[in-house]
């Protein structure tokens, strides 16, 4: 059943950013993840597919262990992930990460969202802090909702807010869980769009998705989860012209045709 | 009619039910605060203290409190809380033990506020890297307080009325002095009736403002 293989060789080169080694997880007698190895490179984004239930956003979670892991062990950079404590924030910190959600700061302007994490977690100053957050919000163009409150947003602008909130931090690694999922679906594109850029630049990206558009425009590589296990791991072009598991056949047989 | 007033002080003794108000009110805001944090902390000794605190002290009568702190804190083990004025001590145990007590209240007002935040919004909160105690204060208590204003403020009356307790370890605020009038004077109907109105001042402004702050703070989701 489990068919891991290919592609990992063609990216090791620029080093080893997320390594997860025999990682397990139950959520009571469900066993959600099942001794997954997985190794993100530099500058790589990988995207995970996958039927619901398959674990694909339980495996983003444990990544800067929103979720713990019951076995095995996750390293970024090189590091062991802590365990609690200021250790663990620090690491968080370095981790951006994008809900389904959204969750922005919902008592907090669009401004004060991007500023937060960089005044309080890397001490910048106000100042300095502002015209960055500015910055990113105009990248991700939402400049002029600057003022506004999160509610009065559309999902899609609150999406690219929630992006540039992760940025600001100067992440090493992004973790995306299902971004667009929640999203109209005419604001979906201005989401995958501000992602594809993001991509460009070289950043590292790990995406939980269900937008097969972006996987075979934007991934280096696509990992195929069902059923707790990653089942195949492909180069996209690959993944999704000849996949090799009967699980994988299934699963695009049924969400390519229409 | 109301000639006998002027030979009590009635104004002064509402001031002094002010006063015991006002300072129980900020202790037991910052104390319940506290509680609340412990509550959802994830230290079980601090939980279970919170627990424990809150189950014990809102079961236990408030007249009970405040004549602890006075027959048990000040006459037994002597604590004077920094004054050797009679009056001036039995104000303050008096305005410890409303804190004690309110506190309580406050915590599990604000607990209430604490399970209305989404949790995404705390977990948004630890991903760019807050420390729990960043993620409280920052995220996550804000929030919680502008969804209990209108809980805080029924907290706030109660203690108001409350302060008459204080009349039971000899603090002179403003039943006490209803007490004194009634011994003293004929128009016992009347003085009740003053109180109760002096009262009702204090506390329906309370409730119609903090009513007002409690929509206009209102985080929009």
């Amino acid at each position: 059943m489990t068919e891991v293989s290919v592609a990992k060789e063609d990216v090791a080169a620029t080093g080893e950013l997320v390594v997860l080694k025999s990682v397990n997880k139950h959520f009571g007698a469900l066993h959600v993840l099942q001794d997954i190895d997985l190794t993100i490179a530099r500058g790589e984004v990988v995207v995970v597919i996958g039927p619901s239930g398959s674990g694909k956003s339980t495996l983003c979670r444990t990544i800067n262990r929103l979720e713990t892991i019951d076995s095995g062990s996750i390293t970024i950079d090189g590091k062991p992930l802590p365990a609690e404590g200021k250790a663990l924030a620090r690491l968080r910190a370095d981790v951006g990460m994008v809900f389904q959600s959204f969750n922005l700061f919902a008592h907090k302007t669009v401004l004060e969202n991007v500023m937060l994490g960089q005044v309080k977690v890397r001490r910048a100053e106000k100042k300095q802090a502002e015209a960055k957050a500015r910055a990113l919000l105009d990248r991700v163009g939402v400049a002029s909702q600057a003022d506004k409150y999160p509610a009065q947003l559309s999902g899609g602008q609150q999406q690219r807010v929630a992006i540039a909130r992760a940025l600001a931090m100067d992440p090493k690694v992004m973790l995306f869980d299902e971004p667009t999922s929640a999203l109209d679906p005419e604001m979906i594109n201005e989401v995958l769009e501000v992602m594809q850029q993001l991509a460009r630049d070289g950043m590292t990206m790990i995406v939980v998705t269900h937008e097969m558009g972006f996987a075979r425009s934007a991934a280096n590589r696509v990992v195929f989860m069902a059923d707790g296990r990653i089942v195949e791991e492909a180069v996209p072009d690959q993944f999704f012209s000849n996949p090799r598991s009967d699980r994988a056949k299934d699963f695009l047989s049924k969400i390519l045709h229409h | 009619m109301f000639d006998f007033l002027e030979d009590y002080d009635v104004l002064g003794a509402f001031w002094v039910t002010v006063q015991l108000t006002v300072y129980s009110a900020i202790g037991s805001l910052i104390w319940g605060t506290l509680l609340a944090a412990m509550r959802v902390s994830p230290v079980p000794l601090m939980r279970g203290f919170g627990t424990a605190y809150v189950n014990v002290v809102r079961n236990i009568p408030l007249t009970i409190i405040i004549l602890f702190t006075s027959l048990g804190l000040f006459q037994t083990l002597g604590i004077k809380l920094g004054s050797e004025d009679f009056t001036v001590i039995n104000f303050r145990l008096a305005v410890l033990g409303l804190i004690a007590y309110t506190s309580a209240f406050v915590c599990e007002a604000l607990r209430s506020g604490i399970n209305t935040v989404p949790v995404g919004q705390a977990e948004a909160a630890r991903a760019i890297g807050l420390n729990f105690r960043q993620v409280l204060t920052l995220v996550v208590l804000p929030q919680a307080f502008r969804s209990v204003v209108g809980p805080l403020a029924n907290v706030l009356i109660a203690l108001t009325k409350n302060t008459t307790v204080a009349a039971a370890i000899g603090v002179a605020e403003a039943a006490f002095l209803m007490k004194e009038m009634i011994e003293n004077e004929a128009q016992v109907i009347l003085i009740a009736a003053i109180f109760a109105f002096g009262f009702v001042c204090l506390t329906l402004p309370t409730g119609l403002i903090l009513g007002w702050v409690g929509k206009k703070v209102a985080v929009k989701r």
